[in-house]
């Protein structure tokens, strides 16, 4: 059993005191930024990766402390959705439905239980899904040349947004737009300065951490001020919670729709294209087939609040996969955690596992004790994020405005960065009013430089002919899933998306 | 803006993109594809999905009133401010104005707005230049 090897290994990495408590703070930041609504896992591992890269921690570290994030805020996602309604982040939108039914009846502590026992099992689940499917990727992917990864960044664009997404035009038009961003600067193999309009602050290109932070965070700050008035009155008595426990029974009675919640949402996330949104949605709808035989779904059923959170964490480690093994991010947050490691000089895929074994390994085994650690916070110390939740926007939105400047300040020191930073802003907040996505776009900004490189490298081994990219088994397939995941959810996801918009407006 | 406009604008910005890459000069040595050819791609591309957009709009984006949009103008160009006036006056004034009008734009009463902007400008201060080490801007007086 090499892996356990590994993963003994990785505890070695995990377990010093810096990195225990980087896996500490991330897991309650993590929590704080998936309980606050408007702010999401992308949002909150966007903000802090400028901030860990300035501090100069090395890869394993940052690697633990933006994962802790990102399992923090699945976890945190649920706790607005149970109290108040309103979903912390996209993918506790499906725990809205039963969860704050529960609320109402008075259960608001059994329901967060519950939805934290699941949404440990769920993670622990992926983790050991992660552990072993990862590798095995691995050996796939030691087959590909330039040829095959070309073609798997084109896949990884064409399947964005999963079957949900049926307006392919606009997911195409951002994709290029941060592709576009890419190409600016000094081209990496001739040397030439590329769509720099002379201006030297262009010649090193433009980060895409700035892209990150603007689109993610800044852009997040216009929409506050926008939605300022609108906002719906909290409803205070809510958050306050009685009894915490449920009986045993209870549980037990959860527990297979956990189980099979779990399984789908790794799956769900491991395929690319979808994420942690699509995995909730998924084990939502299945158990409701399966378990409503008393109609008792959406009024309240403990199954109905413990699926959607076992499928979404489940599908948060689903989706480290493809980002780890094969370089190539399903999501919007794994695409962010794929940036980090590259401005670390570290390039996920099949080396990453043979280059730096202690930040894989280090990752996983901070990942199974985070989850330990998220269990504590969200349910014995789940109050003390219940409060964060009446912090309003007015002094919310300035905190995150602020030490976005600060990490973004911090990597160069120049207001140039910042003023690019405002206009990622600005451009986020006019195409989210489009509702044009911006994962596409960061993605664009973050893979643009390897989508290139491997497609020169392969044209410069055919010496220029570009049937070479058709050529090989294993790129031809990967062309034909491309097709597919282009072209399957205009034909099916008008139908998707109308259901998931329909549970939308229940609210 | 409906989709339809922004589709046109898209498309200039993509047909200005295209211009701009083909200006790039060629260096002596190159590889088979050069620095042009995947500007070209990317820039097709967006030209024909701005088609879509002009051709086949389906959505129609909601704007914020006229206020709310002079607003935004106005946070923009605080963050602006707040960009350049930081290697100028350092960190900790400029960020416990632009904290204090932040926070005022989004509501907070006046005093409110200034003691968080105090509390805000000198925690992250005492947090991330005391304990972190990170570097923050500097300014004339060294903080």
């Amino acid at each position: 059993m090499e892996t356990i090897g590994f993963l003994l290994d990785g505890f070695d990495v995990a377990f010093t005191l810096q990195n225990i408590t980087l896996a500490l703070i991330g897991c309650f930041l993590g929590t704080v930024f998936g309980a606050l609504p408007g702010l999401g896992p992308a949002n909150g591992v966007a903000i802090l990766i400028p901030i860990s890269f300035s501090l100069g921690l090395d890869a394993a570290s940052s690697m633990i402390l933006l994962a802790s994030v990102y399992y923090g805020a699945m976890y945190g996602g649920r706790i607005s959705s149970i109290l108040i309604n309103i979903p912390g982040d996209e993918p506790a939108l499906m725990t809205t439905l039963d969860g704050y039914p529960m609320t109402l009846k008075g259960r608001a502590g059994e329901a967060l239980t519950l939805t934290g026992i699941s949404s440990f099992f769920g993670a622990i689940v992926a983790t050991i899904g992660l552990m072993f499917l990862a590798p095995q990727l691995v050996k796939i992917a030691l087959l590909f040349g330039p040829a095959e990864y070309f073609a798997l960044f084109v896949m990884a664009f064409a399947t964005l947004g999963g079957v949900s997404s049926n307006n392919k035009a606009k997911t195409v038009l951002a994709s290029v737009i941060g592709l576009a961003v890419s190409t600016i600067g000094v081209d990496g193999q001739t040397g030439v300065p590329r769509l720099s309009f002379g201006n030297v602050h262009f010649y090193d290109g433009i980060d895409f951490l700035i892209v990150i932070v603007g689109m993610f965070a800044v852009s997040e700050i216009f929409i506050f001020i926008e939605n300022k008035n609108t906002e719906t009155n909290k409803d205070q008595k809510n958050l306050i919670i009685n009894k915490i426990l449920p009986k045993l029974s209870t549980i037990l009675k959860t527990v297979p729709a956990m189980i099979r919640s779990s399984l789908l949402g790794f799956f769900a996330g491991v395929l690319p294209g979808a994420g942690a949104s699509l995995g909730s949605f998924i084990a939502y709808t299945f158990e409701k087939k399966i378990s409503n035989k008393d109609d008792t779904f959406g009024k309240g059923d403990e199954r109905g609040v413990a699926a959607p959170e076992a499928g979404n964490n489940a599908a948060a480690g689903g989706a480290l996969v493809p980002m780890l093994s094969l370089g190539v991010p399903g999501s919007g947050t794994t695409a962010v955690l794929l940036a980090m490691l590259m401005t670390m000089n570290i390039t996920p895929g099949p080396l990453l596992f043979k280059n730096n074994p202690d930040v894989v390994w280090g990752l996983i085994a901070a990942l199974f004790f985070a989850n330990f650690i998220l269990l504590i916070l969200n349910i014995p110390m789940v109050r003390i994020f219940t409060k964060i939740l009446l912090l309003p926007p007015k002094f919310l939105m300035p905190i995150v405005a602020m030490i976005s400047f600060v990490g973004i300040y911090g990597i160069s020191g120049s207001s140039f960065d910042l003023l690019l930073m405002i206009f990622f802003g600005l451009l986020g907040w006019i195409l989210r009013k489009l509702d044009i996505p911006l994962v596409p776009v960061i993605m664009g900004s973050i893979l643009g430089n390897l989508m290139e490189t491997n497609l020169r490298r392969a044209l410069t081994i055919s010496d220029g002919d570009w049937s070479y990219l058709f050529q090989s088994k294993v790129s031809i397939i990967i062309w034909l899933i491309t097709i597919i995941g282009f072209i399957l959810p205009l034909l099916i996801g008008g139908k998707i998306k109308s259901q998931m918009d329909k549970l939308k407006s229940k609210h | 803006m409906n989709e339809r406009i922004f589709g046109v604008i898209s498309f200039i910005i993509a047909c200005g993109y295209i211009y701009v890459a083909s200006l790039t000069q060629l260096s002596f040595i190159s590889d088979p594809v050069g620095p042009k050819t995947f500007p070209y791609i990317i820039g097709s591309i967006f030209a024909v999905s701005s088609l879509f957009l002009i051709f086949k709009p389906e959505f129609n984006p909601q704007w914020p009133s006229l206020y709310k949009f002079l607003e935004i103008i106005f946070v923009t160009i605080i963050l602006i401010v707040y960009a350049y006036s930081l290697p100028v006056v350092g960190f900790v004034i400029s960020t416990l104005i632009a904290t204090f009008i932040l926070s005022w734009r989004l509501g907070a009463k006046v005093t409110e707005a200034i003691i968080f902007g105090a509390v805000i400008s000198f925690g992250i201060y005492f947090l991330f230049r005391t304990i972190l080490g990170l570097s923050l801007a500097k300014g004339i007086w060294g903080f």
